[in-house]
């Protein structure tokens, strides 16, 4: 359940700072592709995550992560 | 010109308008004809949602939605250009950009801090995204630049933009201007309209008046307007609708003082004079003069000082629809020149609205109260900036 309300304000931030709808934001979508995220989308997007779930993430930790639920686990490892 | 080059002539045969006083051309050129008195000249019917989609709007400054949403308007109204991309380009105006976006910025930077700043805040602020937005959208791979000389900005762009067809380089160029500085950001006030009315230049009475007695001041606007530009045998050769010709333009610096105009308006009639002489016309030959008109003391006596000097008494008529639209700054050359097409193309200048009472040291022929029927012909449409920038325009109808 708790997993549950995380996730669900991991995707809020995805809706409103990438523009797509609840639907879209699934663990196997890619940022590039399926979310039609470029480079400054995905920096405005961990930004809005930083802020809601009050954690820091490096440019570095970033490298590779190309899917939601890669960007989700690495959230989540911080919380 | 240098001796030898055969210039190719240039035509309007696309306008569009995002102003206070009506977004379109017709709910534009009506608007002209009302007072909107004190009212605030912000464009409040504007709905990015008809030209972004929700992520674009999002990401990009109202200065440059108002650049593409005119430029959109002013390509359906042009019709299909065919034209070779490579030879079409986009020569856009503003006089500060996207103000709001940077003011918006600033106030995360010091309430979040740096690792807050989004970044957007460049690509949304700088000069020339307007002119960027445009040439992504519509696939124009020509020369694409901004220019930016305060109010004088988007006469500028469109004389620029012609030269770029008249010499060649281009078939087709989209020009005009866009300017949204008076946009509040959360609990803040607009730092343009702080910034505008500190320097004294704005009206404190909120009424916009050129040319009378009473005038106080600009009104500050926003807006944003556009022209397609294309080569005449071009445009004849798709039977394109052509609104004027553009016969010649003139850029000048006063090297005087940072907002003050040159005593006398020495500078605007040097100006007016070049851009005669590049349509190779006279004074006598001119129909009517859409003035800069701001409102403002020393602006609207130097002006008409230049234009008795030039053109002796009675003036050709004078109109500033400034007096409706307010001061859009970088636009308002470019929603100038719509309004000098539509004044052409429908042989009726429209009025200086808020003018009642003509100041007595001002002795040109002011077009006031109703629009004023008139023989099409040259038309000249000034517009002076802050920093000494001059910019006149001379539009006609097309000869056949």
């Amino acid at each position: 359940m708790a997993e549950d309300a995380t996730y669900e304000k991991f995707r809020n931030c995805a809706v409103e700072v990438l523009q797509v709808t609840a639907e879209k934001v699934v663990p196997e979508a890619r940022f590039d592709n399926d979310l039609d995220a470029d480079s400054l989308d995905l920096v405005e997007f961990v930004m809005a995550l930083e802020e809601t779930f009050d954690i820091t993430v490096d440019e570095s930790e970033l490298d590779g992560v190309e899917t939601v639920g890669q960007a989700y686990e690495l959230v989540t490892s911080k919380i | 010109m240098a001796a030898g080059v055969v210039k190719r002539r240039v035509v309007v045969t696309g306008i569009g308008v995002v102003s206070c006083c009506g977004i379109g051309a017709d709910a534009f050129f009506e608007g002209l004809s009302h007072s909107l008195g004190d009212a605030p000249r912000t464009v409040d019917d504007f709905d990015p949602a008809n030209y972004f989609e929700p992520k674009e709007a999002r990401q990009t400054d109202r200065f440059a939605q108002f650049s593409l949403a005119s430029a959109q308007m002013a390509l359906d109204d042009a019709g299909e250009l065919g034209s070779d991309p490579a030879r079409s380009g986009v020569i856009y105006a503003t006089g500060v950009g996207g103000l709001e976006t940077l003011q918006e910025q600033i106030a995360v930077l010091i309430g979040k801090g740096p690792r807050r700043v989004s970044p957007r805040l460049v690509p949304m602020m700088m000069a020339n995204a307007g002119a960027a937005a445009i040439s992504m959208r519509f696939g124009f791979q020509g020369p694409c630049e901004t220019v930016v000389t305060a109010c004088a900005s988007g006469t500028h762009a469109i004389g620029n933009a012609a030269r770029l067809i008249a010499y060649g380089r281009c078939d087709v160029v989209i020009s005009g201007g866009a300017e949204a500085a008076m946009t509040p950001t959360g609990e803040l006030p607009a730092i343009g309209t702080a910034a505008f009315g500190n320097m004294t230049a704005l009206s404190s009475s909120g009424w916009s008046r050129p040319f009378d007695s009473r005038r106080d001041g600009f009104v500050l606007a926003e807006g944003g307007a556009a022209v397609v530009l294309e080569e005449y045998e071009h445009a004849k050769a798709r039977g394109a609708h052509i609104y004027a010709e553009v016969l010649g333009s003139a850029s000048t610096a006063d090297a005087y003082h940072i907002t003050a105009p040159l005593p006398g308006g020495e500078g605007a009639r040097s100006c007016m004079e070049l851009a005669l002489d590049d349509a190779g016309i006279t004074a006598a030959d001119v129909a009517h003069i859409n003035a800069h008109g701001t409102s403002t003391g020393l602006n609207d006596l130097a002006e008409a000082q230049a234009i008795t000097k030039l053109f002796g008494t009675p003036s050709p008529p004078v109109t500033s629809i400034k007096g409706v639209t307010g001061h859009s700054l970088g636009a308002a050359g470019a929603i100038e020149a719509v309004a000098v097409c539509l004044t052409l193309e429908r042989g009726l200048i429209p009025p200086t609205i808020g003018l009642e009472e003509q100041d007595p040291e001002i002795t040109i022929d002011v077009v006031t109260g109703e629009s004023r029927p008139f023989t099409p012909g040259p038309v000249l449409s000034n517009s002076f900036g802050f920093g000494g920038h001059n910019g006149c325009l001379v539009l006609g109808p097309v000869a056949p």
